[in-house]
């Protein structure tokens, strides 16, 4: 049964970080990724706040997935998903205001990024809650962690800086690294193309073509949009594609 | 009426939906192989884009009036699903040349950022542009102007990948990573137009 299946609770929590990553292995949820790693503390903040809900929506979905009949089960886990994302929105809202202002639409967009109703789909509802959990926790800190790598190069790229922002979001009293001054001292000024979205899907290409490196010496197949299972729309994108093709 | 045609200019060019709000990237990479699929998805677009704000402008009044504003997120999405299942169905049944068209395109766009995002961007202007009066007709033509952004991309785009497939590529960046530095190259381009909503004195 598959119930009675053992999990190797530490694989399903690191296939997120590298193998199966969501955003640079299974190409999830690059909106968010693109408009949100301008900076490392806004890259951070959406990814704290996207995993929480996919660690939330996954651990609900997992347990109802036997109330929730398969022809209707989109719709009710985009309930069960925006209802986390209204949760995470008013929670944001009230503590870290700057985070709510900096993030913008992209905060209730949660609802509809690929990562978590892919998850969903894919993972949470097939398998038992414990697990479901992990697996989304694994997932979050792997998306959490390719907006860090595309912030780390956009804001230092772009502003010159590293981790600013962070006094006005969680009141700490270290304002980030400002390098603008020694670079001024050398004639060197910020590229602010790399913070503007052509400097993003740059960004992105560039990772992505190191990811691929990173899979191929592995003996593992390239990223590319095709190999998207995650995605709940996957099935139905790859036909549409061959019945133009045909 | 100059607003209007500084929200139509905003929408298509400066502030683009797909290359300089990345709304909608899934299919602008995703979907933008051919010209003509191109072509479809982003009319299917445009007109979900139209019809969710058409029925959510209301719905927002309505929540507003109950004190519910913080319900939008879980309301829209759904109205938004609701509304293009129906619609699909409908289609499917009395529109065939124009399902086969356009419809077989709408299923995707259900969970689409862009639509969502258009969505509560209109919300959200109601505030942000209270000094011009924002309103119904503006929040419909600001909805046609991202969904014709978001078309204008497409199609430039496809253009582009098809030229991309006859090119030697370096190996390592073969096939999406290409495709996101020539999506840079592209936004790129729009840059270019900036400025030109306060240079005609539209705003």
């Amino acid at each position: 049964m598959a119930e009675k299946k053992k999990y190797n609770y530490c694989k399903e929590l690191t296939k997120g970080f590298l193998r199966e990553n969501p955003v640079l292995r299974l190409v999830l949820g690059t909106c968010p990724t693109l408009a949100t790693s301008t900076s490392v503390v806004n890259g951070l903040g959406m990814g704290i706040a996207a995993t929480i809900v996919l660690v939330c929506s996954n651990i609900a979905i997992s347990a109802l997935r036997k109330v929730i009949p398969s022809k209707a089960r989109i719709p009710a886990y985009i309930v069960i998903i925006a209802s986390f994302v209204t949760m995470v929105q008013m929670l944001v809202k009230a503590f870290v205001p700057a985070l709510d202002e900096s993030l913008g639409v992209f905060l209730p967009l949660i609802v509809v990024n690929c990562i978590i109703l892919g998850r969903a789909e894919a993972f949470a509802g097939k398998n038992p809650v414990l697990v479901s959990a992990v697996d989304g926790l694994g997932m979050g800190i792997g998306f959490t962690a390719a907006l860090f790598c595309m912030g780390t190069v956009r804001e230092i790229i772009g502003a010159g800086t590293f981790l600013t922002g962070l006094d006005t979001m969680i009141g700490s009293s270290f304002k980030g690294f400002d390098f603008t001054g020694a670079l001024s001292k050398i004639g060197l000024a910020p590229m602010t193309i790399f913070i503007l979205p052509a400097g993003g899907f740059f960004v992105f290409g560039i990772l992505m073509a190191l990811a691929n490196r990173l899979a191929e010496k592995k003996g593992m197949k390239k990223a590319s949009l095709n190999g998207c299972e995650g995605c709940p729309h996957a099935a139905a994108c790859g036909k549409r594609q061959e019945g133009e093709a045909k | 009426m100059k607003f209007y045609i500084a929200l139509l200019v905003m929408g298509i060019l400066t502030q683009n939906f797909t290359l300089s709000k990345f709304l909608g990237i899934c299919p602008f990479l995703g979907v933008s192989k051919k010209l003509n699929t191109a072509l479809g998805m982003s009319a299917a677009v445009i007109f979900v884009m139209l019809l969710s704000t058409a029925a959510t402008y209301p719905l927002n009044i309505l929540l507003q009036k109950c004190g519910l504003e913080y319900l939008q997120t879980i309301v829209f999405i759904l109205v938004i699903a609701a509304l293009v299942q129906m619609v699909e169905i409908i289609m499917k049944k009395y529109m065939k040349p124009l399902y086969n068209s356009l419809g077989i395109y709408l299923p995707l766009i259900t969970t689409n950022c862009a639509v969502l995002g258009v969505v509560i961007l209109n919300i959200d202007n109601i505030t942000g542009y209270a000094a011009y009066g924002f309103g119904f007709g503006h929040a419909m033509v600001n909805s046609f102007a991202a969904g014709a952004g978001f078309m204008l991309a497409m199609v430039l785009f496809a253009g582009v990948r098809s030229r991309l497939e006859a090119a030697d590529i370096p190996k390592g960046l073969q096939g999406l990573p290409i495709t996101l530095i020539a999506a840079s190259i592209v936004s790129l381009s729009f840059l270019g137009f900036s400025g030109i909503v306060e240079g005609m004195g539209l705003m």
